[in-house]
């Protein structure tokens, strides 16, 4: 009796786990089959889980247009920039809030801590930034969301943790906080380091609010934006034709093709760095 | 040995003088590497954070951009009036909130839920390969997965309506329906967040002791027993401190992708503040009116999270402050 009664629970979690993980990952598989198509087969709408008719034509496409290859190039500045700008900005801030002995210590944590819960949206940082003369340029990219406070709050519980004897035997050696911060706390503190340094890159690549709204010049956009071009074109292919120049092209195996090639990087790093992003999200749940 | 304490503790009653006595100039000097190290920081959210809040107060005159910000004429209360005596404003204020509340309560369970399941699963591969799966969605971007959902529920060659149209249904245009939004908005974001957001139940749940499991087994309860009597309230806190973080955002709806997904066929229901301010600020140039209501929404979100907070605290004695 009771043993019947335990594999039926089994069976349930086995079926909601199997619906999970299928419908999570089926939309990436169905994608990339399509855009692994011959166009006759996508066109009667015959691809559902492989490729048919598998060629690479699509990706060769993608990977030859002009304004893809632009934006894939300025996403990889802005976030090789943002996330080095980024991390100088958060590590260094962490650092001192650290101590609770620097000066106005607790008025600066309360100034960092209200802007979690009030800001003054849209609009005013709009002007804000305008007012900078930084719209249009990389600047407006990456400047205003810099530094994320729920990151901040992360690596300050880190450094925290960092043993209070390193530091004195650091200062009996002549060193300044500076000093203490780069030559014995940050050798120590790669793994916080990587997982913020992730969080800041993924949300760079993925950023769509920012240059969507202070971008103009095309020859600057990134990736996203040209994504949503093409994706939310909808039935009208306009943007689909322009890119594959001569040949009819089915809009969707492009589309899927770029989206594809958006992703990768993504999707090919983050099962190796999940330790990292996992404790990340822990320790900001424990202590923020 | 006694002496030594007392002379030890003279001590530092002497340091602490010392500190009391030393002048802020001499403190600023002291703590000058410090304070550098966090001058870009401080400029960072002065620039970004304070002086946005500052221009809040653009919602209370009439923004000229050729007369700049000081010189534009104080209104008053001018946009809020006009605000809220537009036939916008209710739908707005009904979109968003219905929106927001729909996220919470469907979005909220779902990680819960999902991260009981995989505590149950006993073959570790088993249940790290589930985990690395559903925290793919996650690293996708608001664009890529607006992107997806318009394509695959297109009424044309969409895979959704080719499977409709297969079991004999008819293709339906989900995207230019208004009653349809709502649930797309809210089922894709749980699709997006469900794994991400499990991480914290579970790692919650690791922390149960075992003991107490053998103990309730031994004592002859069920899995569901179990369940209400060992698992829900160690992992409450948890629960409560994200219910309380969510509750604080419930009219901050996501921006980008519902800017992403609506048209204005169905504005009825999928238009909503953010947005509105978007078109309003941005799009049309009334930059007061804009930022008239979208302070009005920081305002009820700041409300709602003090007083959720609360109750909170008068209930369970958990808080974030």
């Amino acid at each position: 009796m009771k043993n019947k009664k335990i594999s039926i629970y089994s069976v349930l979690m086995g079926i909601f786990i199997t619906f999970i993980v299928i419908i999570t990952l089926y939309p990436i598989i169905y994608m990339l089959s399509v855009s692994l198509s011959q166009d006759i087969y996508v066109m009667k709408s015959q691809v559902t889980l492989f490729p048919k008719g598998f060629n690479i034509k699509m990706y060769k496409l993608v990977l030859s247009d002009k304004r893809i290859f632009t934006a894939y190039g300025n996403t990889i500045i802005y976030v090789l920039t943002g996330t080095a700008l980024s991390l100088a900005i958060t590590i260094t801030g962490a650092f001192a809030l650290s101590k609770k002995r620097m000066i106005f210590s607790k008025f600066f944590s309360i100034m960092i801590i209200i802007t979690m819960f009030f800001g003054g949206g849209m609009i005013p940082t709009f002007l804000t930034v305008r007012s900078l003369g930084i719209l249009d340029s990389i600047w407006a990219v990456i400047l205003p969301g810099a530094v994320s406070t729920w990151n901040l709050i992360l690596m300050r519980s880190f450094f925290d943790e960092f043993p209070t004897e390193i530091e004195e035997s650091g200062r009996l050696d002549g060193l300044n906080e500076i000093g203490i911060l780069w030559y014995l706390v940050l050798p120590v503190s790669t793994a916080v380091l990587a997982t913020i340094g992730l969080f800041y890159a993924v949300a760079q690549w993925n950023s769509f609010f920012a240059p969507f709204i202070y971008l103009k010049s095309s020859s600057k956009f990134p990736l996203q934006l040209i994504l949503r071009e093409l994706l939310s074109a909808g039935s009208s292919n306009g943007d689909a034709n322009s890119i594959s120049g001569d040949s009819i092209v089915v809009e969707e195996s492009l589309k899927y093709a770029t989206v594809i090639v958006s992703i990768a990087p993504i999707i090919a790093v983050y099962p190796f760095l999940q330790k990292y992003f996992v404790k990340g999200v822990m320790i900001g749940a424990v202590k923020g | 040995m006694a002496q030594n304490v007392i002379s030890l503790k003279s001590k530092r009653a002497g340091s602490i003088k010392e500190i009391q006595g030393k002048t802020l100039s001499k403190q600023l000097y002291d703590n000058r590497f410090l304070l550098l190290l966090f001058l870009p920081c401080f400029l960072y959210y002065v620039i970004f954070k304070y002086v946005p809040m500052w221009g809040l107060l653009i919602s209370f005159k009439d923004f000229k951009a050729f007369l700049g910000f000081s010189a534009s004429h104080w209104v008053g209360l001018k946009h809020y009036y006009a605000f809220f005596s537009s036939p916008d404003a209710f739908v707005l204020i009904k979109n968003t909130l219905q929106l927001g509340l729909y996220s919470l309560i469907w979005g909220f369970p779902a990680p819960i839920i999902f991260a009981l399941v995989l505590n149950e699963v006993r073959n570790m591969k088993l249940k790290k390969f589930v985990q690395t799966v559903s925290y793919m969605p996650h690293f996708l971007s608001v664009v890529v997965v607006s992107g997806m959902l318009i394509s695959f529920l297109s009424p044309i060659r969409g895979i959704v309506n080719t499977m409709i149209e297969a079991m004999g249904g008819e293709a339906v245009n989900f995207l230019s329906n208004a009653s349809y939004f709502r649930t797309i908005y809210v089922a894709s974001d749980i699709w997006q967040q469900l794994g991400w957001g499990a991480i914290i139940y579970l790692a919650a749940l690791s922390g149960i002791d075992p003991q107490l499991y053998e103990a309730a087994e031994i004592d002859g309860a069920n899995k569901y027993k179990q369940l209400i009597n060992i698992t829900l309230p160690s992992i409450a806190p948890t629960i409560i401190i994200m219910l309380l973080l969510r509750t604080g955002s419930v009219l901050d709806v996501g921006f980008e992708k519902v800017m992403l997904l609506y048209n204005p066929a169905i504005y009825d229901t999928a238009d909503v503040i953010s947005t509105y301010v978007y078109r309003q600020g941005i799009v049309s140039g009334n930059m007061s009116y804009a930022a008239a209501i979208g302070l009005f929404n920081s305002v009820i979100n700041l409300c709602l999270l003090v007083s959720s907070n609360l109750i909170s605290k008068r209930l369970t004695e958990t808080s974030l402050w």
